[in-house]
């Protein structure tokens, strides 16, 4: 072993008091700081994960637009206007050549067009509103995997019943209707059309399940009373979902339609997101600090008891580099012990939450283990723990030894 | 000659400006006993720690071995400290966490020259010579104050180097103790042309070395 880790580690061993409470620091600060980040990681995942069973990354329709005045105003002439909604229909032109081109893109993994329309499901006097989305099953399904959340039928039958329709499990209980049964819904436009459930699915997100349901793309243009070229929405899906803003900005301008990015579309909940990743962080970071205070307290007490033997070093030829690392030495001995039971402990805590029940479309707590995270937690931890030494280690290189011999 | 000292000064500015070396110049040679005596505040000490190279605050050249080094940095000048220089100290100054075997062995395992094994060895045979070896493995805090001279004395060795440099090396010593560490220090002296530079106030030992430079206010008599 090299003399100066030599030394290092028997400093190390001297103190065995302070060294284990400095670890202890170490250990619950690198745990928690590890623990908490998971657990945001987790939120992030879960909260994506319900996002996309129902919102594509990407979403192209065409935007309502405002009339503009015909003449321009100028100082001479003052123009009353009034703005409106230009009335047009919200079709897409040419859905199909539009789907062609954006699959071609990079990064484009899934495509199809949609319509969507408010419908009423009847209910003998009673109707329950709701929307009905009509596509093509087979690309739905890939990219909002609905039969991992179809509890009773398939997808797959659907495309098989032209006339089929998958309800939301709230539709289900109310109407009190199983696969098989009869379903007779009035769409916005005044159409009735009876259809057969193929498939009842339950997000647990109790508005879906109340409200939506999924048809064939043409049965959807039927409750529009619109021809089979009418698509209102095209759904992108894409490699990366946090890339979606730059993607769907390339979209926009290739095909002149408004392309809104998942993140755009739920600027709300974006936002209380980084909200509490921002708090997160700041505590999980606040508690590395305060570990870090035990390792450069303890160095400290260790150079001030041990300025005798640092005078009698620099005498026998140890130079101030040497010094340093003796002292950084004995931090980071803290410092891999301190992370790596933090590591421990924080896969513990995983492991134990991951079993706490919460409920609602959640269920089991959101939280793994991240490799990243603890990644990211060993690097900081060992960094917090080389700084922490650092300090006192260069004020212990500094020890003029002659003045420490005459007193 | 091993050691040269031409015009050295060096002042005091706490608590107020004073000259404590005043034009200090000699030569050493080659497997000479030295002693410096004087009374205390004469600037011996301070004379002792400007040849050491841990005192670099002074004015005039110091010549090691041939080798001006006057004006090196700091980590040039442990390096020859490290080679060079053994230390014993009027306080013993043993690191205590440590066994006396490992003191011994510390400034060679920094050297690196030889491995742990050898220098182990050598470690033993320096003890022995001090009629030390019982106590090898005895954590240096558990010594007596003699034994840790004579550990220190042994450290000082470990390098083989071409001087060394005692602050008072028997001071807290009794007389048969001091006479062990004289005979050793001569025969290091003049069997193995080791150089001797040791502070005292013991009028005895000075006498018996081979050459007294005696300081009064900070010149040489």
């Amino acid at each position: 072993m090299n003399i100066n880790r030599n030394i290092a580690w028997t400093y190390f061993v001297a103190s065995k008091k302070m060294t284990i409470v400095a670890i202890l620091g170490v250990v619950i600060g690198i745990s928690i700081f590890m623990f908490m980040n998971s657990m945001a990681a987790g939120f992030d995942r879960t909260s994506g994960e319900s996002f996309f069973k129902t919102t594509p990354h990407i979403r192209v329709y065409k935007d309502d637009k405002i009339s503009q005045p015909l003449k321009e105003e100028s100082l001479s002439k003052t123009l009353i206007v009034n703005p409106k909604v230009v009335p047009s229909i919200n079709t897409i032109d040419n859905p199909m050549d539009w789907v062609k081109l954006i699959r071609k893109q990079k990064e484009v993994v899934v495509v199809f067009p949609q319509v969507s329309c408010p419908v009423f499901y009847n209910n003998g006097k009673s109707q329950i509103t709701g929307t009905t989305i009509g596509f093509d099953p087979v690309e739905a399904d890939k990219m909002f995997r609905i039969s991992t959340f179809t509890v009773q039928g398939s997808i797959a039958d659907l495309s098989t019943h032209q006339d089929g329709i998958i309800i939301g499990s709230g539709i289900a209980e109310k109407m009190n209707l199983l696969t098989g049964d009869k379903i007779n819904m009035t769409s916005s436009k005044g159409i009735n059309l009876t259809l057969t459930v193929v498939g009842i699915f339950k997000t647990n997100n109790s508005k879906e399940d109340k409200t939506k349901s999924y048809v064939n793309l043409a049965t959807g243009q039927q409750f529009l009373k619109e021809n089979n070229a009418y698509v209102t929405d095209i759904n992108v899906n894409i490699d990366n979902p946090d890339r979606a803003p730059e993607i769907a900005k390339e979209l926009t301008n290739l095909t002149g339609y408004k392309a809104e990015d998942w993140i755009a579309a739920n600027e709300t909940y974006m936002a209380a997101s980084r909200i509490r990743k921002i708090v997160i962080m700041f505590i999980s970071f606040t508690l590395l600090i305060v570990s870090s205070f035990g390792i450069y307290n303890i160095l400290n007490m260790t150079v001030s008891q041990k300025i005798n033997d640092i005078a009698i070093l620099k005498a026998m030829g140890f130079n101030g580099g040497d010094v340093i690392r003796i002292f950084v030495y004995q931090a980071l001995t803290i410092g891999a012990i301190g992370v790596m039971l933090g590591v421990l402990l924080a896969l513990i805590l995983v492991q134990a939450l991951q079993h706490v029940y919460i409920g609602g479309d959640i269920g089991y707590f959101p939280i793994r283990f991240e490799p990243w995270v603890f990644l990211r937690g060993i690097f900081i931890g060992l960094l917090i723990t080389f700084l922490a030494g650092f300090v006192p280690a260069k004020k212990a290189a500094k020890v003029d030894p002659v003045s420490i011999f005459r007193k | 000659m091993i050691l040269r000292v031409e015009n050295i000064e060096k002042k005091f500015f706490d608590p107020i400006e004073f000259k404590v070396l005043n034009g200090i110049s000699f030569d050493v040679q080659q497997g000479e006993f030295v002693t410096l005596v004087g009374k205390s505040g004469c600037g011996k000490s301070t004379l002792l720690y400007i040849l050491s190279t841990m005192d670099t605050e002074y004015s005039g050249r110091l010549t090691i071995d041939g080798e001006d080094v006057t004006g090196y940095d700091q980590n040039r000048l442990a390096a020859i400290r490290n080679e060079k220089i053994g230390f014993v100290f009027q306080f013993h100054y043993l690191l205590t966490d440590f066994t006396c075997l490992k003191n011994i062995m510390i400034p060679a395992l920094r050297l690196g020259k030889l491995t742990e094994e050898e220098i182990e060895y050598r470690a033993m045979e320096k003890l022995r010579m001090l009629g030390m070896e019982d106590q090898a493995l005895k954590p240096a805090s558990k010594l007596s104050g003699g034994q840790q001279q004579r550990v220190a004395i042994a450290r000082a060795l470990i390098n083989d180097p071409l001087i060394i440099m005692g602050d008072e090396p028997t001071g807290n010593l009794d007389s048969k103790n001091t006479q062990v560490v004289f005979d050793i220090l001569q025969e290091l002296a003049h069997e193995k042309k080791q150089t001797i530079i040791a502070v005292t106030h013991d009028n005895d030992f000075a006498k018996a070395s081979d050459r007294t430079i005696e300081m009064v206010d900070g010149r040489i008599l």
